[in-house]
Parts: structure tokens; sequence; C-alpha cells
């Protein structure tokens, strides 16, 4: 019997999980998938925005504003990548500059700070490969970039440090109300019970507030696919570039990531089926144009991958954060700016069990600090040694394009939330992450895999389920 | 202080390290990051391999084999499972393996043999679903031939180049059902040796000027939409069709690997996206030098081999007594040769002059203009892009030339 339960292991779910576990709580995430952050909180911009964009006075604008300001710590105690390079929004006509000025307004009401309006000299100075149309921008410092499923992995590794339980491949198929306590069931007939549920059901979220008999909301799938491009592309622009911002969301940008990528993206449109990212021809073109009418000397021959995520747009515009019944929590809606927004999130959630009676008593041994995975690529040629003379599989290198070694694949596979699949893996180390996508190193990390799981190569998937890399031994001659 | 590095213990480095020795130079290393010596030949283990230089059909690793027997018979040092990390623009190697870390070694002179890597899917921007069951054509070959195991059953090839048409009979031959072989261009990139063997032989069906639109398929691939492509290289709408498959091998383009010159701060040709060179395979740097795969894709290992050898000659010159350095030309191209190999001329000896064409070229000639005075012309049935050719240059021809240009011309 747990006292809170957590439906969903995304960013929101992680940043909760890793809230609650400062204090004495048993507490469990219930995660569908075979892996953390397998939703939304892998493919999106990565971008922590300073808080211009949200509306005054709703749910939006006040998490983003306060998330924002606490992500700078929160990254450093994880040991994931942050860097606040500022963001810049640009525009092209009196028309961009006015709105520029109203997000300016309604930024500085949301309580941003440094924001300033700019023109298109200081523009340029900023950003030299700014488009040459391009007459002025909202300068906002404090905009920043982070790595967005290197984060959810760390808040739930440092949930699990702290005591929280990870259950996945456990989809909730229904929840009841059993004597005042939540008896959660899975599709796979797992069952867990739960005084308290958080429901950061991401795309899902609808559906599982329905099974408590709330239906006063529905989740729309938006999709957005992106374009990345080489490292060898260089910083071609350093702060986030955006447009002026539509209907349909923050529009294209182009922005450095942490590890060093250009990501071109995204686009933005509504979908039927809340599990299909596939990208479309349509959707890459335009986000290429995109980019190229933004931003001057893009290598666009120099693409590495794309790839496509989908919004949990809520239907009543901001986020969903509320009790609908007792001891029931929805975290639903969480669109842009739901990445900025999760530390602030778990606070409020957090506030909102202790309303509910929850006794949150401090858990003393709790320690928020959890060792960066690429801390050992980052170390001089001495410390790497020193290492590698305890442990050699740090002296061998695995993924050639991002430079990681074995040590480390190794470290990631025995690290909560522990990888179960290559995609798994590729997250937490940016093995198979590089140019040559894993043509290279995937051989390898499968058999690493293979050896640590005790499985055979036929066994070792992608992502799970059917997605096998190989069939089948050929001496052996059969399919096994 | 060392005199050689080699990176590489393909054909590339094998044939440099063993010709600087021969000439000379006794305090080499070999760097090589697989298990064994030999580099992509270890997995190639069909035969055609040495027809040219050794008047047999060899398989891949036999190949590699007689180039190793001479290492180890000449005690050549190599060290197998190192990773270079970088090279400095001084010849300053930086490398690690699993016994002895990180190190750092100094040499007289460099020679880079690291070969090339694939394009992937990522690169062309293909749309759909990110399942698996996509592979590069040679990682799906190492799958098949190192680790022994079956990447697919049933199988669509993107890219008539060589190692697609390869594959298709490899996989064919294990036992998978190779449904088409899709190439972009009205013509197939492969020898034609390939496409009759690999292809012809096995009833496969080349679609040329056809393309892979989209990938389908959640966990595994379940199949690809293919539609025909006009002069651009552009889908033609209403030309889609659905091939059910569980694996997509891309043959979509070799890319030589020069991550490590860029570190050293060698020039690169963006066309070749390898080093610029002189006769010597010299780069821009003294005593930085590269060839094989690494300063142009080769067809042919035979002449990887060939080009080891003046590398590696070259570099035991440059350590005993220096290069001489008596003329400065350019090498230009008309746009109908896509490059040649090497860019510069800077001595004067017979130099040949490795280049492709960038489309298909019927009975013409390949001249070779000082200006405006024909220094050389040779003709052919066909020049094609698939195939690497060679025109060689008297070194009397080179006196007072200051910009050669290769052309194609009637």
């Amino acid at each position: 019997m747990f006292d809170v339960a957590i439906i969903g292991a995304g960013v929101i779910g992680g940043a909760v999980a890793r809230e609650l576990s400062k204090y004495n709580l048993k507490t469990c995430i219930l995660e569908k998938e075979n892996d953390v952050a397998m939703g939304t909180s892998k493919a999106n911009s990565a971008i922590i925005h300073a808080g211009f964009d949200a509306v005054e006075g709703s749910l939006k604008a006040e998490l983003n504003v306060k998330g924002s300001q606490m992500m700078e710590e929160l990254t450093a105690e994880l040991g994931v990548k942050y860097r606040n390079n500022g963001s810049l929004v640009i525009g092209f006509d009196d028309n961009d500059m006015n709105h520029i000025r109203e997000l300016y307004a309604r930024g500085v009401k949301n309580g941003v700070k440094d924001l300033e309006v700019i023109g298109k000299e200081k523009l340029k100075e900023l950003e030299p490969n700014v488009s040459n149309d391009a007459v002025g921008a909202l300068y906002a410092p404090t905009g920043a970039i982070v790595c967005p499923y290197d984060l959810t992995v760390a808040l739930i590794g440092n949930a699990m440090d702290n005591g929280v339980q990870l259950f996945c491949d456990f989809k909730v198929e229904n929840i009841q109300n059993v004597d005042g306590k939540y008896v959660i069931q899975s599709e796979n007939r797992k069952v867990v019970k739960a005084e308290y549920v958080i429901n950061c059901a991401g795309l899902f979220a609808d559906k599982i507030a329905n099974m408590v008999g709330d239906n006063s909301f529905t989740i729309t799938p938006r999709r957005g696919e992106y374009v990345l491009l080489d490292k060898e592309c260089g910083q071609v622009v350093s702060h986030t570039i955006f447009r002026t911002p539509t209907k349909m969301g923050k529009g294209i940008l182009v922005t450095p990531t942490v590890d060093g990528n250009t990501l071109l993206g995204p686009t933005s449109e509504n979908i039927d089926d809340k599990c299909d990212c596939s990208t479309t021809q349509g959707g890459l073109s335009a986000a290429i144009t995109g980019a190229k009418d933004s931003v001057n000397n893009l290598q666009l021959n120099k693409c590495i991958t794309s790839f496509c995520g989908l919004r949990a747009v809520g239907s009543t515009g901001d986020f969903i954060i509320n009790s609908p019944c007792q001891n029931f929590i929805n975290v639903a809606g969480i669109e842009s700016p739901g990445l900025s927004s999760a530390p602030a999130i778990a606070i409020k959630v957090m506030y909102m069990l202790l309303e509910q009676g929850l006794v949150l008593e401090p858990n003393l041994e709790f320690n928020g600090v959890r060792p960066a995975m690429h801390e050992f690529r980052e170390m001089s040629i001495e410390k790497k040694n020193e290492i590698i003379k305890k442990d050699k599989s740090y002296g061998k290198i695995i993924c050639r394009c991002e430079g990681v070694s074995e040590g480390e694949i190794l470290n990631a596979i025995r690290t909560n939330p522990k990888p179960v699949d290559l995609d798994g893996v590729k997250r937490r180390t940016r093995a198979q992450m590089g140019r040559c996508q894993g043509g290279f190193c995937t051989p390898y990390i499968m058999k690493l895999l293979a050896k640590e799981q005790g499985v055979p190569l036929t066994k070792i998937t992608k992502k799970g389920g059917s997605s096998q890399i190989v069939y089948y031994e050929l001496k052996n001659g059969e399919e096994q | 202080m060392r005199d050689l590095i080699v990176i590489g213990g393909g054909p590339a480095g094998l044939s440099a390290a063993i010709s600087a020795y021969e000439a000379g130079i006794k305090d080499i290393l070999i760097i090589e990051r697989g298990e064994s010596l030999g580099g992509i030949l270890q997995q190639c283990i069909h035969n055609g391999f040495g027809l040219h230089k050794m008047g047999e059909e060899l398989t891949g690793p036999e190949y590699a084999e007689r180039y190793i027997d001479k290492v180890n018979e000449l005690n050549i040092e190599y060290k197998l499972n190192t990773m270079v990390l970088s090279v400095s623009n001084d010849k300053q190697v930086v490398m690690t393996n699993e016994d002895e870390g990180i190190i750092v070694e100094r040499a007289k002179a460099v020679v880079l043999a690291m070969g090339c890597r694939e394009r992937s899917r990522g690169a062309l921007n293909i749309a759909g679903t990110r399942p698996a069951g996509i592979f590069s054509a040679g990682t799906a070959q190492k799958l098949v031939n190192i680790e022994g195991y079956m990447p697919g059953k049933e199988v669509v090839i993107l890219g008539s180049g060589d190692i697609g048409l390869i594959m298709a009979r490899r996989m064919t031959l294990e036992g998978a059902l190779v449904k088409a072989v899709c190439e972009l261009m009205p013509y197939s990139g492969g020898l034609a040796r390939n496409i009759e063997q690999c292809l012809n032989d096995f009833d496969i069906p080349l679609k040329l000027s056809h393309t892979v639109v989209k990938i389908h398929g959640q966990e595994r691939l379940t199949g690809v939409t293919i539609a025909k492509v006009d002069e651009n290289r552009r889908p033609i709408p209403n030309t889609e069709e659905f091939i059910a498959c569980d694996t997509l091998l891309l043959s979509v383009g070799l890319i030589p690997e020069n991550e490590l010159s860029k570190t050293a701060g060698v020039e690169l040709s963006p066309v070749t996206n390898g080093a610029i060179v002189d006769q010597d395979r010299q780069t821009s740097i003294d005593g930085i030098f590269a060839c094989g795969n690494v300063l142009h894709v080769h067809d042919l290992v035979d002449f990887v081999s060939d080009e080891g050898e003046i590398a590696g000659k070259s570099v035991a010159e440059y350590i005993k007594n220096g290069l001489n350095r008596a003329l400065d030309i350019s090498v230009k191209t008309d746009g109908k040769v896509r490059y040649t190999v090497p860019q510069k001329i800077t001595d004067r000896k017979d130099v040949s002059l490795y280049f492709r064409v960038g489309d298909v070229y019927k009975n013409t000639c390949v001249k070779v203009y000082d200006g405006d005075k024909l220094l050389y012309k040779k003709k052919k049935i066909k020049f094609a892009p698939g195939e690497m050719e060679t025109v060689t240059i008297k070194k009397e021809l080179l006196d007072g030339v200051k910009e050669l240009t290769l052309k194609i011309e009637e």
C-alpha cells in the first residue's frame, strides 16, 4: 500500500516523484512503457522558457516563471546539462514588432526579469546569422536550454535513490476507490493500492481522469516535427531563436542544444492518433523552410536525424492542475511551457497534497545530488586514467561519434532507472546519437546489454515489444 | 618520438606501413580500433578482391591476410582495440584502450587511413516512424558476417551502390527474401559485375529512379512506401507503392571519416570530404599524409593498396630527407569530372590522377588541359560515377604548368 501513486514517468511525474521523495512517504511511479521519458518528455524543443509567452494570470505563466527560476539549481544537483543561452523572438515587420511589444509587457507582468525589446543593430550583434529581414526582437536573457530526457531520467533516478519505486510496463486500465483508498489495476493484471493518486499521464491524462469519473477535459495530440543538424555545423546561433507566436504555438525555432547540435522545429498540427509519432515529408520540409526564414547559413545538408513529438494540449487552454475528487490530483494538459514549469508544478502538487491531509515529514536521509552521467567525458586525461586504472572498461570507446566509453555505457545500464533497450541506453549516454546514428556502435551496445541482462542477442530490442534487432542466430540455422 | 604513426589498420594503413618499412622506416606504430587488423575487409567475405593487383579473386579477409602476414613478418608494431581520440597539427596522437588507458604519442609523420562511414537514414530525412529494422548495409553486413545473426527476413534495399548489391545477395543466400533494390538515380552506382552477380542472378528487381518516401511500423518495420522520382530526384506524386518488409538496408553513400583530420586542422575538400593532397598524398599539414577511403571513396581495394604504397613511400622519403617541393600546380575539374585526387602536384614526377565523373558519359574522352593547351587525351566507351578512373601524366608535361584542368569532352 503506497501513500502516493504517480501515473506517468515523464518529466512531470519525475519532478513530482523527486519532490515527494524529500518526505517520508511510500511513493511509486506507474509507467505504461518499458522505460521513463517515453512520451513528450523525450521529443520536445528542450527549452526552459523565460515565461513571457503565457497569458497573465494563467497557471502556465505562474509556473513557467517559477519553474525556470528553479531550473539552474535543480539541473546542477542532478548532474543534468543546462545552459542559460538566452532567447530572442524576432520580428520582420511592424505587426511582429507590435506583437513583440505585447509579449514584453506580458513578460514584465508575469515577473520575467531583464526583458528587452531590441532593434536590428543589437540583434545582428547578438546573432550575426539571423535573417537580414529581421527588424528587431524581444531579448530574454533568462531563457535556457536543457536535455529533457536526461532531466527526466535524473529526476526519477534520484527519486528512486531516495526511496521511490518505479513500475514500468504498468499500463493503468482502471482505478477504483475502495474504502477511501485507490486500487489501480494494470492491463496485465497487476494491482497497486495508494492513498493518493497523481495523474501525470501526459497524452492519456484525460483517459486516466475518466477512470475516476472526471470527464471535464480532453487532451488533443498536437504533432511537432523536428530536424537535428550535426555538431559540425557549430554554433550558427547561440541564443534560441523564436518567431512571433501564433494560436498554434511558439512556431518554428532554431536553437542550439546543450550537446552542441542545432535543432530546427517544431511544426504544429493537431492529429487524431495519440500514438502516431511519425514524421511527414511536409512537416520536415516546413521545419526546414521555417528555420531558413529565421536564420542564414544553416548547413541543411548536415542533417543527422529528424523526429516527432506530440504535445498534450488540454481543452481548457491552460494547465489542468486540480483535484476532481478526494486525494486525486490531475496534472494534465502540460504542453509548452511544461518542461520549464516542471519543478514548480511539483511544488504546487506537494502543497495540494498537504491541503488534502497528506502528512509531509521531512526525509532526513534525502540526498538530492546525482552524479552526472557525462561526468567522465569532461574530465582531464589524468583523472580519466585514474578511473581507467580502476575500471578498464572506461578505456574502451564504443560510440566513436560521441566518444562514449564502455564504462559509461555499463554505468548507465546499472544505474536507476535502468534502461532495458538500445533507445534507453541512447537517451542516457548519447551513444547512437552521433552522426552515424548507431551504424558503428549498435552491435557493441547490443552485446553489452545482452551480457548484462543475461539474454541472447535476439532478445535485444530498440524500444521494447517486438522491436528486436536480429531474428535468429545463423549458425543454428533456425529461428529462435 | 616515433618515426611514423599510421591511424587505421585496414588495407590503406597496412599498405602504407609496409611500404614505409620497405623504404627504410623501422619505427612504425599502426593503431587499429577493431579486434583485429584488416579493417572493413574482415566483414567482406565475398570474393572479387585483388583481381587487378594479384590477378586472383580473393575474399576480403584473404586479401587482408596477405598484408597482415607481411606486417607480422616484418614485425611492424600495432595496437588493437585502440581508438585514436585526436591528432594535433604537430603530429601528437592521443589514443585510448582498456589496458593502457589514454596515452599520448608523438611522431615525425602520421598517415591518416581511417576509412569511411555510411550515410544514415537520418541524413536523408526519410519521413515516417522510427522502428527497429533499419540498418545501413555495412552494419547489417557486420551482424551477419561477424556476429552471425540474421537482421531480417523480408528486405528492401535503398541504394544500388556495391554494398547494397553485395548485401542483396548476402541476405538472399542466408534465406531472406529481398523484394527490391531501389536506386534514386537512373543508373546504378555499383560495379557492373555486382549488378549481374548480386541482382540478376537472383532475380532481385532493380528499381531505378525510385526512392523510399515513408517508413511504416511502430516497433519493428512493417513496410516502406517507395515512389518514382523525376529528373530532379523529387518524388513524383501518385507513383507511391507500398512494399511490406521487416528490414530496410541503406546503401546511400559513403563519407570519408575525417573527424580526426579536423582535429589536426587538415584542409578538406568539400567535394570528396577527404583531405586535399598532392601526388605524394601529403595533406595541407607537413608530415601528415592520407590514403584510402579516408581520402576519397574507392571502388576497388586494389587501388586503395596502391594509394597506400604511394603514401608509404612518400612518408618514408619525408622522414629521411624531406620532400622536394619543386612545383605548385593545382588540378581543377570541369564539373563533369567531379573531383581528382591528388588536387595538387608539387613535384616533377609522373603523376596518376584518379578521378570520378558526376554522371554517365558515353563515347567520349577525358582530356587534360594546361589552359588551352591539350596535354593528354584518353578515349573511353563509358565513364560512370560508380567507377573510379585514372589518367597518368608524364613529368615532362608538367614543365611550366600552373594549373591543370580535367574535362570530359568529345
